[in-house]
């Protein structure tokens, strides 16, 4: 009993750290953290429209989020979000710069779906690296990252570049004002509520009904759990491995989409960097699902919360002058704590196991032959990096 | 093109790439110990990104760069210290731990940097040291001979971590907990120790690569590094784990970037293809990613927490 | 060199793990200069008893007294400070480096922090010469011959001025040319004063070797002789024992036709050399083949190769119901009509994670009897799986239980129910009642007889003989990826089975009692 206990108030106590460290943080730049959290607060949820700012903020946190969810529990680590969001806003683009006059209602769907469709490809290449060539997925999605930001600065710059852009002789890096009828329809006049909140949510759960409701989420978790019992079972490891971060690019992908099409400034732009046109969505949304305990449902408040961190602290930065990048900051330490938190779990039931706080014989470490795996708690575990040689 | 292929642009281009390497050598490099002994980092990143900032901020303060280099190299102890705590320690998910530890760094050395310092202000950089005699010879003398002392260190460690690795009690300590735990282990050889040790060495060396990379450009601005720490990672697997190959990974980056910026000066390269030739450095990794993966074997206990039975 | 004073003195060592007594009050003593034998079969308790002795396990009771004086080791440096080595069955060596390397990892060197890895090699050669050992300091041990490798841990041992010396199967992995070599340098270790321990389950080998034997069984000692005092019928009884005998009613059956069929199969091991060694095998319908054996001998190679999970060399062939399957996978032999029975449940038999439904879904998840519009029908599945654990008696809470939760006999009921519920047309069962309760066991005797009635081509792979001798109509005994020979089980014998586990071939085991 007394180690369920701890096993959940780890969890909590990480988030509490996690807070304490940005309270901290906020008392070393010379502001009140009760001020600073107030502040944050008041800027994330002061007024519907920040609320519905907020919202839309944390769209793309959802939308990457879930998709992490179905690639963790693949046992696939995705680190290529950036990468697959600017691979599905290109697309999307690309088709709306193409395809301007047509009705909206066939124009919108249309530039979602080629959202998922770039978003897919950039997740199924190293995917498919992975699962057929052993590449290192951690590796390949990195570095394809580093090559898609250059892909975009190199269109934006180029080919896709703004007309305007060209004869003014700026050459800021983004778009010509795209069609009218390929933006996001606003849902609630007065706010920036678009329907990508929608599919957003829409997305969460259908990353859920996917992975617990259907025959090919049974495979991606069954992969994900046991690859060898999963082939023993007749199925096809590989291709699940493949699929599970093709559909996790999918999703990041249409986050890509709905960067552009519900942008207020109805383009696609960029500073040169990734974070410049993803707000670094593509890491945040790990960080989103991490803290959701790798369910798409719980993925959803996870993001409004993280959505609440970046809202907050552009309010932050105007009422206190703290920089907005402490919200960043914050972000890692809760990757970490979380991260931390499941081996902590263990670690600390192991040191009290060993002060002789628990039974011994029952809890035994050591262990022996056909001894039982340890009991799952309530995260899942995470998904092991790199499987021992030749896995490069 | 025949303006490239003259002497004194090779050679200036030689120099370019050398200075462009020198970042990514020393990263590399402690990365490389750190995964011989079985440890991914991949927080790297962040870790020269707050490594570049308080070398930085310390030039701006006080104008003294032996200082500031010595900061860097604290500010990646510290960063080892926390890192080695939860990995070795709590057998954390080196992949995610890394990746936190990366926005950790990237979001506290931007809001570090537009707190205290604002808008980015120029500082002294790193002087040129001749070395007598060999940068007389002609052209090449210039480019290899009259770099600053980081890079001499940069290339001096390479050697330096070939010895370690290889001749010392240590450096054998570290290969075997990399390739077998349980065989160090049962032989009285602490892996949690050993595997410490070589994160905090990792991690000032990246906490050092930062300083070097701020101190030779002469100035900061938030993700100065923009991405170089994953690429210092993916060179460790270019290198074979091996220093010498470490170095000619860096090398040949470094070359690659300097060879791009200069043909985009000549004009060879368009300006509309400078993105494109940007891609190439990530490109061919990728490439070698894929050649190299049957061929060449991790450390086989890399990323594999250790815990006796 | 013989001597009575006791070097080792082991009394009462008594060791538990979860659900069984590894160790059950062992007393167990090593001379200075003997070479003492642990005989048993697998799961005997000779490992658990000698990694207490070396401090990777700690017992629960008992004593040991080394060199006369009561010591306790809690860790394997602390064994190596006694002066114990250990040749681990899993070789501990670190196939990158150097011989000389793995010989002074963990020693320290004369030229701190700098290693002395010269002085080391000449060591390392001077032991070698004095041993006959042949081992060369500078090669990379992933050059190495296993038997060399083998050497290289002995040369560690003796390095560390090593007194008693355990070795954990060593022949397990070496060819006989190697065994013999290996029994040379044994002998001359103990004739220059050593005491050595030897854990085998070959026969042959232990009468050649041992000064004294001591038997276990089921982690108890049955007693202790000398080679001149017993022979390898009698070590082979004492070794097999007289476990609950389990004899399932067992009705006589006419077999049909072939259904599997397994020709020159030639399978590579993990690591060096074959373990599958042109098998040829036929199972009909309505028989159970059993194949008998001390596991390692190429039994687990051999299901996955049937299987589709491991590939075969050129040249062999796998047939079920009379088509060639030897280059479909495991999907497609599957759909064949092939059940699979894994040795280790928990690592490819079920999903720990998963609740006992989805392990019961595990094939048959995608079928339409369970899917409406391509998402689950859970009407369809709870009743489907509520009546499978009926049928097949799991004792669970519920099917919605994490199947980690249950007991090792329930989990394998769950993996039967699974494989038996698709009907199957042949079922590769390896080790089905490993670690599973004496009533479970009982239960899936009568489930697997059950499934031969129906006319389901059996091959039934047990280390447990008694399981294979209860269940089987004909008995393959497997040895080094061999079959030693196949017997009806009406004809075969406790003891004449037991001698061919242990390598002796079947017209010499027939001659015998």
């Amino acid at each position: 009993m007394l180690k369920s206990l701890v096993g959940t108030l780890v969890p909590l106590l990480a988030a509490v750290v996690a807070l304490a460290f940005g309270a901290t943080m906020l008392l070393a730049l010379g502001a009140s953290p009760v001020e600073g959290f107030s502040a944050m607060f008041d800027g994330a949820f002061g007024s519907g429209s920040r609320i519905a700012a907020t919202a839309v903020k944390a769209t793309p946190l959802i939308l990457v989020g879930a998709g992490i969810t179905i690639a963790f529990r693949t046992n696939v680590i995705n680190i290529g979000g950036e990468s697959q969001i600017i691979a599905g806003a290109l697309l999307s683009t690309v088709v709306a710069l193409n395809l301007p006059n047509l009705p909206a209602i066939l124009l919108v769907p249309t530039v979602l779906m080629a959202g998922v469709v770039g978003g897919g490809i950039a997740g199924a290449i190293p995917g498919a690296l992975k699962a057929y060539a052993s590449v290192n997925e951690i590796l390949s999605t990195i570095m394809l990252n580093l090559v898609m930001v250059q892909f975009m600065n190199y269109l934006l710059r180029g080919p896709l570049i703004d007309p305007y852009e060209m004869e003014a002789g700026t050459r800021i890096p983004q778009t010509e004002r795209l069609s009218d009828n390929a933006m996001l329809p606003n849902l609630i006049d007065g706010t920036r509520l678009h329907l990508g909140v929608p599919v957003a949510i829409v997305a969460a759960v259908g990353a859920y009904l996917l992975l617990w409701r259907t025959p090919t989420g049974f495979r991606l978790r069954a992969v994900g759990h046991s690859a060898d019992a999963a082939r023993a079972a007749g199925m096809n490891v590989e291709r699940n491995i493949t699929l599970a971060l093709a559909l996790s690019g999918s999703l990041a992908g249409i986050a890509g989409a709905i960067l552009v099409f519900g942008s207020e400034g109805q383009r696609m732009v960029t500073d040169g960097s990734a974070a410049g046109f993803t707000g670094s969505a593509g890491f945040n949304g790990i960080v989103a699902a991490l803290f959701g305990g790798l369910h798409p449902l719980w993925t959803v408040p996870s993001a409004m919360l993280f959505g609440a961190l970046l809202t907050g602290a552009t309010q932050l930065q105007r009422v206190l002058q703290v920089p907005a990048a402490l919200a960043v900051a914050l972000n890692g330490i809760v990757v970490i704590f979380v991260v931390s938190s499941t081996p902590a779990r263990a670690w600390i039931q192991k040191s009290l196991t060993d002060a002789g706080l628990f039974n011994r014989r029952s809890d035994s470490r050591t262990k022996g032959p056909g001894s039982s795996r340890e009991g799952a708690g309530d995260l899942p575990d995470l998904p092991d990096s790199t499987e021992g040689s030749g896995d490069v | 093109m025949s303006d490239f292929f003259t002497l004194s642009v090779l050679a200036a281009t030689a120099a370019s790439g050398i200075r462009l390497a020198t970042p990514y050598l020393l990263a590399s490099l402690g990365e490389t110990v750190g995964q011989r002994s079985g440890v991914l980092n991949l927080g790297v990143d962040g870790v020269m990104l707050l490594g570049a900032f308080f070398s930085y901020w310390v030039v701006l303060e006080t104008g003294n760069l032996w200082l500031a280099v010595l900061v860097g190299v604290i500010v990646g102890l510290v960063m080892g210290l926390l890192y080695g705590f939860i990995t070795v320690v709590l057998n954390a998910t080196q992949g995610i731990s890394g990746i936190g530890i990366y926005i950790f760094g990237l979001g506290l050395s931007d809001l570090l940097f537009r707190r205290q310092v604002g808008t980015p202000k120029p500082v002294r950089r790193l002087p040129d040291v001749d070395i007598p005699l060999l940068s007389d010879i002609p052209h090449l003398g210039p480019a290899l001979f009259q770099r600053n002392l980081l890079t001499y260190l940069a290339f001096l460690l390479v050697p330096a971590t070939v010895l370690l690795l290889g001749r010392t009690t240590f450096g054998l300590n570290i290969r075997s907990v990399g390739e077998n735990p349980g065989a160090a282990d049962s032989l009285g050889v602490s892996v949690e120790r050993t595997r410490f040790v070589a994160i905090l060495i990792a991690n000032s060396m990246a906490g050092l690569a930062g300083a070097a990379l701020v101190l030779q450009l002469g100035i900061f601005q938030p993700n100065l590094t923009q991405g170089m720490g994953f690429i210092a990672v993916a060179l460790v697997y270019f290198g074979a784990w091996r220093p010498i190959g470490v170095m000619g990974g860096a090398l040949l980056y470094g070359l690659v970037n300097a060879t791009v910026l200069q043909w985009k000066a000549l004009g060879i390269i368009p300006v509309s293809g400078s993105d494109l030739a940007a891609m190439a450095p990530a490109l061919l990794t990728i490439l070698a990613l894929v050649i190299l993966a049957r061929r060449v074997s991790a450390p086989a206990a890399l990323t594999r927490p250790f815990t006796r039975h | 060199m013989r001597s009575e004073q006791k070097l080792l003195e082991m009394k009462g060592i008594t060791k538990v793990f979860p659900g069984v007594v590894a160790n059950d009050s062992i007393d167990f003593d090593v001379r200075y200069g003997e070479v003492h034998t642990l005989l048993g079969e697998n799961g005997a308790g000779k490992s658990t008893l000698v990694k207490i002795l070396f401090g990777l396990y700690q017992s629960d009771e008992g004593s040991i007294r080394l060199r006369g004086d009561p010591t306790e080791i809690t860790s394997p440096s602390e064994a190596i400070a006694a002066r114990i080595g250990m040749i681990h069955q899993h070789f501990m060596l670190v196939p990158t480096l150097t011989v000389a390397e793995n010989v002074a990892l963990g020693t320290a060197s004369t030229r701190r922090p700098f290693t002395d890895l010269d002085l080391v090699s000449e060591r390392v050669a001077e032991i070698s010469r004095q041993h006959g050992l042949a081992v060369d300091p500078s090669v990379e041990v992933r050059r190495l011959a296993v038997g060399e490798r083998q050497r290289v841990e002995i040369v560690k041992a003796l390095y560390r001025d090593v007194e008693l010396m355990v070795l954990d199967e060593p022949t397990a992995v070496l060819t006989p040319g190697e065994v013999d070599d290996l029994f040379v340098i044994l002998r001359r270790m103990a004739d220059s004063g050593h005491g050595l321990i030897f854990i085998s389950h070959k026969l042959r080998e232990v009468m050649s070797l041992s000064d004294r034997i001591t038997v276990l069984q089921n982690g108890r000692v049955v007693g202790t002789t000398t080679p001149a005092e017993t022979s390898k019928e009698e070590l082979a009884q004492m070794m097999v024992g007289r476990s609950v005998n389990l004899t399932p009613h067992k009705p006589k059956r006419e077999p049909g036709g072939v259904r599997l069929e397994v020709a020159g199969l030639t399978v590579q091991g993990d690591r060096e050399g074959v373990s599958v060694d042109q098998v040829d095998l036929q199972v009909r319908s309505g028989e159970i083949l059993g194949v008998a054996g001390v596991s390692g001998n190429g039994q687990r190679e051999l299901a996955e190769a049937i299987a589709g999970l491991r590939s075969i060399e050129a040249g062999g062939i796998v047939r079920i119901d009379g088509i060639d399957v030897t280059d479909e996978d495991v999907r497609a032999r599957r759909d064949r009509g092939l059940g699979f029975i894994s040795e280790e449940r928990m690592k490819d038999g079920a999903i720990a994670e998963f609740t006992v439904a989805e392990n019961l879904l595990l094939l048959e998840h995608g079928s339409k009897k369970f899917t409406k519009r391509g998402m689950f029908a859970f009407g369809a599945i709870n009743q489907h799986c509520e009546k499978l654990v009926e049928d097949f008696a799991v004792k669970t809470p519920s099917i919605e239980t994490p199947t980690s939760s249950l007991s090792g006999g329930n989990i394998q009921k769950v993996i039967l129910a699974r494989e038996l519920s698709a009907k199957p047309k042949v079922l590769l069962a390896c080790q089905p009642t490993r670690g599973v309760d004496i009533g479970a066991t009982e239960y899936i005797h009568n489930l697997l007889i059950e499934q031969r009635d129906l006319g389901t081509a059996m091959l039934l792979i047990s280390e447990d003989l008694d399981e294979v001798l209860g269940l089987a109509d004909r008995i393959a005994v497997m040895y080094e990826g061999r079959i030693v020979g196949i017997v009806p089980t009406g004809e075969a014998s406790r003891s004449r089975i037991g001698l061919m586990m242990a390598g002796v071939p079947e017209q010499e085991a027939r001659n015998g009692p």
